[in-house]
């Protein structure tokens, strides 16, 4: 409650800076790693193609929307532009998922990198559509209500709300009956194979919902920036992302954007910490330290230090209970 | 959940422990790549903007300058980051960079977000940067890369007698402008170089022989715009396939950090034309003094300063020079300090330099040619000193917007 409070009182005490380089970036990049998230902490798939689905969202508004390069930009309206980009974004992260979802673990992350690296290359040399290397800018949201959605306040809320949303969505999406179903799968998939679900079918269905959420973010980020070129897409931004929800934390839809608020925090202010050459070294380190001392991510820090401040005045009572009621033994069924 | 509170709390403490702005301090930020391929270069820039600072004594206008640096990785997004950063939460008043191309492009649309911060361009050279839509508030005192061309084209033409030419390059917007400034003398002399021998490859290309198998052996020579690792890959490949056509460099294809490099390249360097914003050699006292300051400052730098180290530097010391005639007055949106560095007129280690209307530099650029020294190294013999260059090449501005915006195919040259 507390905190709903804070993010929605934010920009009241923030200032701009606050308000959209960190708010608005931590809550976009939380999104596309919530996407990843969903995937690998409900469905045990890791893909590393979440930047590129939330790429190919951008760069669809750029080819359709306005933009100030001169190549293509057709100028089409712009909830029509978000739809046809966020559907587009979500049957590309789809056709994603069926390339990959009868591979597990490694391999999935090999094919999913693969299809990251290939949409890198392409988008960096075709011109025709992509504008090669230097990609498209002059990408604006729009002026709906009389607000400019790129004022730093008006778009804090906008990815406020997309952010929250999705959070929910993912939050009890995962308690439905299809969130239980591809925990499940994540869990067992020859079991439920054998009980007759369609496993295939349920994970391309969760690359797809993954990418409506990327989509989403993707929208937004090309807002963010105004501009969309194939460094937003690299290599390199994957693994941020990566590094984000693994960070944060894969065990609840929180997970990620805690991993992002720590992200951007360190990426934009580690270089006033230390000598400018060496602020790099900072941000791996402190994500060593996290991942090394909770496998858990932030998610999981947080999860081990509640119990003992919590329950700390009732150690001695559990004390006693383990100690008058031992652990029965008679179910153990190693005793032959 | 409650973590996030916390995480929030301090983000807040951060906020509002935000900059206090002293009055006789001003605030200075450099932008430079201090990550990524770029590094090695950008970290050279900031020895450029240190010693502008050190001959200053890091005051100007009888304030002191407090320098504030900046990190991108070469890709526009993180450029506007850290731009954003510096100026909405650092608070500088003046911003020295960005160093490349596409970055350049990125952060004067941004300046014209911010028409009370004064941006001065670092290295980058994207032709567009200046010369269509500029920001009133960007300065670029260092040139441009079609401007660091000039006079090449003719040399090639008249002095080498290359008739028809191969176009070797990256696959962006810094060699694109780079092979305009070449090309356009040269064909408008007669020379050829058409749209199937030239061949574009992407930035951190490691493997060149599908390409030196498929260069044309009826042209004169090679034009090649590659630069750091990709030159080094190149020329030693081109060398080992038996390769025995000249070529003519771009301004980073045959400078110190290439000719420097261990590849076996000297058999087909040798001979090789360029020109660019520096000469290494030169033998002018002021280029001697400022090679020799940066040597002391920095035993552990490049052999002699490069040219992005001069572009920073010169960025730099424009801008405190300005700030020295306007004592230091930043007031009412800045307006003395443009001024002042509009009319700007100043000694450089490489000669005089100003700025046109659209506050991109005039100055001098330098035509050379790779020899071998008295001590078996590679270096740049300046043959030439082409006076004065401005942006439009000598032609009047919208004569030279008649020739279009560089690109793969500009100009035609069939």
């Amino acid at each position: 409650m507390l905190t709903v409070v804070f993010l929605l009182a934010y920009p009241a005490f923030a200032s701009d800076f606050f308000v959209f380089q960190i708010g608005a970036y931590t809550l976009i990049l939380g999104t596309i790693a919530l996407s990843l998230m969903m995937l690998a902490g409900y469905g045990g798939m890791v893909s590393l193609a979440q930047v590129t689905v939330a790429g190919f969202a951008a760069y669809l508004m750029a080819i359709l929307g306005d933009n100030s390069v001169g190549v293509m930009g057709l100028g089409w309206p712009w909830w029509l532009t978000v739809l046809v980009s966020v559907l587009g974004a979500a049957l590309f992260s789809a056709f994603i998922g069926a390339v990959s979802v009868r591979t597990e673990g490694i391999y999935t992350i090999m094919i999913t990198l693969a299809v990251a690296v290939a949409f890198f290359f392409f988008v960096r040399q075709n011109y025709v559509l992509f504008n090669g290397f230097s990609g498209f800018a002059g990408v604006e949201p729009p002026t709906i209500f009389g607000i400019y959605w790129r004022d730093p306040t008006p778009f804090y809320y906008l990815t406020l709300a997309v952010a929250a949303g999705f959070f929910w969505a993912v939050y009890y999406g995962a308690k439905s009956t299809f969130g239980l179903s591809l925990q499940a799968i994540r869990d067992n998939p020859r079991r439920m194979r054998a009980l007759g679900y369609n496993v295939t079918l349920h994970r391309i269905t969760a690359y797809f919902f993954a990418g409506l959420i990327a989509g989403v973010a993707g929208v937004l980020l090309v807002w963010f920036n105004g501009r969309i070129s194939p460094g937003t897409i690299g290599v390199d931004v994957a693994i941020d992302i990566l590094v984000i929800a693994v960070v944060g934390g894969m065990r609840h839809p929180i997970g990620p954007f805690l991993g992002a608020i720590a992200f951007v925090l360190l990426e934009n202010f580690a270089i006033d910490l230390i000598d400018r050459e060496r602020f790099n070294m900072v941000i791996g380190t402190a994500f060593l330290l996290v991942v090394l001392f909770s496998p858990d991510g932030l998610l999981g820090l947080w999860n081990r230090v509640r119990p003992k401040l919590r329950f700390k005045r009732d150690t001695q009572l559990s004390a006693d209970r383990v100690e008058n009621g031992k652990p029965a033994k008679a179910g153990s069924p190693d005793n032959n | 959940m409650g973590i996030l509170k916390y995480t929030m709390a301090a983000a807040v403490a951060v906020s509002l422990a935000g900059p206090a702005v002293a009055a006789d301090k001003i605030k200075m930020g450099a932008l430079a790549t201090l990550e990524g391929a770029f590094t090695v270069l950008g970290e050279d820039s900031m020895r450029g903007v240190k010693m502008a600072l050190e001959e200053f004594g890091y005051k100007a206008g009888g304030k002191e300058i407090e320098l504030i640096t900046g990190s991108s990785d070469a890709t526009p997004d993180s450029a506007i980051r850290a731009t954003r950063k510096l100026v909405e939460q650092d608070g500088v008043q003046i911003l020295i960079g960005p160093l490349s191309g596409s970055e350049g492009l990125a952060v004067k649309d941004y300046a014209k977000t911010q028409p009370n911060v004064t941006f001065l361009n670092g290295s980058s050279a994207a032709q567009d940067t200046t010369l269509r839509n500029p920001a009133d508030n960007f300065f670029r005192f260092s040139t441009e890369g079609a401007q660091w061309m000039a006079g090449l084209g003719e040399y090639a033409y008249n002095e080498k007698g290359y008739r028809s030419m191969a176009v070797l390059a990256e696959d962006y917007s810094f060699p694109y402008t780079q092979v305009f400034g070449f090309l356009e003398p040269f064909c408008r002399l007669g020379g050829k170089a058409p749209a199937d021998a030239r061949f574009w490859v992407p930035i951190g290309n490691k493997d060149y022989s599908s390409v030196i198998a498929a260069l044309p052996d009826d042209v004169d020579a090679i034009y090649v715009a590659l630069g750091g690792a990709d030159a080094v890959n190149f020329l030693t490949q081109y060398e080992q396939s038996g390769g025995d056509l000249p070529l003519v460099g771009g301004s980073i294809t045959v400078d110190q950090s290439v000719l420097g490099s261990k590849g076996n390249i000297k058999k087909s360097v040798i001979g090789t034309p360029s020109a660019g914003p520096v000469s290494d050699t030169w033998d002018d006292p002021r280029w001697a003094t400022f090679v020799k300051t940066y040597q002391t400052m920095f035993p552990k730098g490049f052999p002699s300063p490069s040219l992005f180290a001069h572009a920073y530097y010169i960025n730099t010391k424009a801008a405190l020079l300005a700030l020295n005639e306007v004592n230091g007055d930043l007031s009412d949106g800045e307006k003395k300090f443009r001024a002042a560095l509009s009319k700007l007129s100043f000694e450089t280690p490489t000669g005089m330099v100003s700025v046109d209307e659209r506050r991109n530099a005039i100055a001098d650029i330098f035509l050379t040619e790779v020899i071998e020294g008295p001590d078996g190294n590679l270096v740049n013999k300046t043959i030439k000193i082409i006076p004065q260059v401005n942006q439009t090449l000598g032609v009047s501005y919208d004569k030279f917007l008649e020739y279009g915006q560089v690109s793969r195919e500009n100009p035609k040259c069939d």
